[in-house]
């Protein structure tokens, strides 16, 4: 059994903080620019706050962990090195990427530096994991959400890296690093600008009986009735009428969120390294919350304990969780 | 789990009497986190209408320290705004201090944003980076009284969450 890290999200540097005092082993954040994956408006970090970032979590014996895992259009690479460099300067542990030339030049330009293999990168095979790891030296790799445990645990026995999988939130999965939904709909790509839906394409529409839709760029997602949970304005969460279908359905995925507080143990006993928390874009409050329970709970299956599991259900996409593919391929 | 609707009483408010309270609170808040500007980029100079539905009147925001205001207005008539924000108080309150999630209250429908997404994303993540007690400072304005009506506050906010379950 690994002793399995605690990874958390932070949008903010009060949101990183929190993280840490929360218990977090690493915490992974974003500059304020399209270099990752989180590039919404008014989040992440600027050079300043991440150096003041990296020291609050070092002396607390937590680590840094710098995304840089979006795709450089052909002639804006500087944008990329920029963002590598000033992470090398400010002492940040490891970089997390997923485009290959990003990977090249930390290799090339960093080799002390660790590279964490972005879920991006929707690397799911031990060929294209070890081609990352023989090509750029890299020490760990976020799997994709569409493995089962049984899946996880031969990877790990074929594969020369750690491995780290998503624990809880945001299932938006797709072929990740690969959805072009948000371009097609907005013209800003999820995988080259960093942003899903950007806000300013988002649109609420409340009706006088209390019912709410949701649109981007003019495209209606879904329509909640009054009293009925909502999901993110996402086109691959959305609610769609289709000719064969009497009433809208979800044609690609639900509103719901992941959630494997259940399957710490499998996963743990399966050769997973790290857990992954998702929720750059989410509150202190959230992040507060699921990383005291996480931490609670994966302390407990260390120690040989029943694991706690604290109720995270209010804090679910649309109020509602599942396991995903980690506990069957049939869960869509 | 109906939504926040407008609950709030129909009777006259004077909210006249609100308005030099409310300029000393956002003015005090201001000055305590004058780095949380950054994050509103370019909406800093627009107004936001925070409404609290179960009570009597909005809340009007302009969150630029420059050109601070917050005052009272009316809900059937207020003055022009890039974006809405509507719960009831209590769910804002814990809102600010980052006691609770805004994308929970989203999920739970006890939330609703209408308007300038964009805007209303930008000021939420500048007051989730203020640390520290925005509700408490305020009430430390108003010494013994302030901090009786905080407590008072939250013990009806904890009742609430019970209830919810």
């Amino acid at each position: 059994m690994t002793t399995a890290e605690l990874i958390c999200p932070a949008g903010t540097p009060a949101a990183l903080r929190t993280a840490v005092d929360a218990g977090a082993d690493a915490v992974y954040c974003g500059f304020q620019n399209a270099t990752n994956a989180r590039n919404f408006p008014g989040l992440n970090f600027t050079p300043e706050e991440l150096e003041r970032s990296v020291a609050y979590a070092h002396e607390r014996g937590a680590k840094v962990l710098l995304a840089v895992n979006t795709f450089p259009p052909a002639g804006k690479f500087g944008l990329w090195k920029e963002a590598v460099d000033a992470g090398a300067r400010l002492g940040v542990d490891a970089f997390i990427v997923a485009d290959i030339g990003v990977a090249d030049y930390v290799a090339r330009e960093y080799p002390g530096k660790r590279l964490h293999l972005s879920v991006q990168a929707a690397a799911s095979s031990p060929e294209a994991i070890r081609f990352y790891c023989e090509n750029f030296g890299v020490k760990r790799v976020v799997l994709p959400r569409i493995l089962t445990v049984p899946e996880i645990r031969a990877i790990r026995k074929e594969i020369p890296c750690e491995i780290e999988t998503f624990i809880f939130g945001n299932h938006g999965l797709m072929v990740e690093g690969r959805c072009s939904l948000t371009n097609y709909v907005t013209g800003l790509s999820t995988n080259m600008d960093g942003v899903c839906s950007p806000a300013a394409d988002v649109e609420y529409v409340r009706d006088a009986e209390g019912n709410m839709t949701t649109r981007l760029a003019s495209f209606t997602i879904d329509r909640f009735a009054c009293g009925e949970t909502a999901g993110y304005p996402t086109i691959c969460k959305g609610r769609y009428r289709a000719p064969h279908r009497d009433d809208g359905y979800y044609a690609f995925e639900e509103p719901v969120s992941l959630n494997l507080s259940r399957l710490l143990p499998e996963l743990m006993a399966a050769g997973v390294n790290a857990f992954k928390i998702e929720g750059r874009q989410r509150s202190r409050a959230y992040v507060a919350r699921v990383v005291r329970a996480f931490r609670q709970a994966v302390d407990d299956v260390r120690a040989g304990a029943e694991p706690a599991f604290a109720d995270l259900h209010a804090l679910t996409e649309g109020q509602k969780e599942t396991e995903g593919a980690f506990r069957s391929k049939t869960w869509r | 789990m109906d939504g926040p609707r407008t609950r709030g009483p129909s009777l006259p408010f004077p909210r006249i009497l609100l308005q030099p309270v409310l300029h000393r609170i956002v003015h005090r808040i201001a000055r305590e986190n004058p780095d949380m500007f950054g994050r509103l980029g370019p909406w800093r100079s627009s107004q936001f209408l925070i409404d609290p539905v179960n009570l009597p009147f909005a809340l009007l925001l302009r969150p630029d320290p420059d050109n601070l205001l917050l005052r009272a207005v009316s809900r059937r008539n207020p003055p022009p705004h890039v974006a809405r924000i509507a719960g009831r108080f209590l769910d804002l309150l814990e809102l600010v201090d980052a006691e609770t999630d805004g994308d929970a209250l989203f999920f739970s429908r006890d939330l609703e944003v209408t308007g300038n997404t964009e805007a209303v994303v930008c000021l939420r993540n500048a007051l989730d980076d203020v640390e520290g007690s925005i509700a408490e400072s305020v009430a430390e304005m108003f010494g013994p009284p302030g901090r009786a009506a905080l407590a008072v506050l939250r013990r009806a906010g904890e009742r609430r969450k019970a209830q919810r379950g």
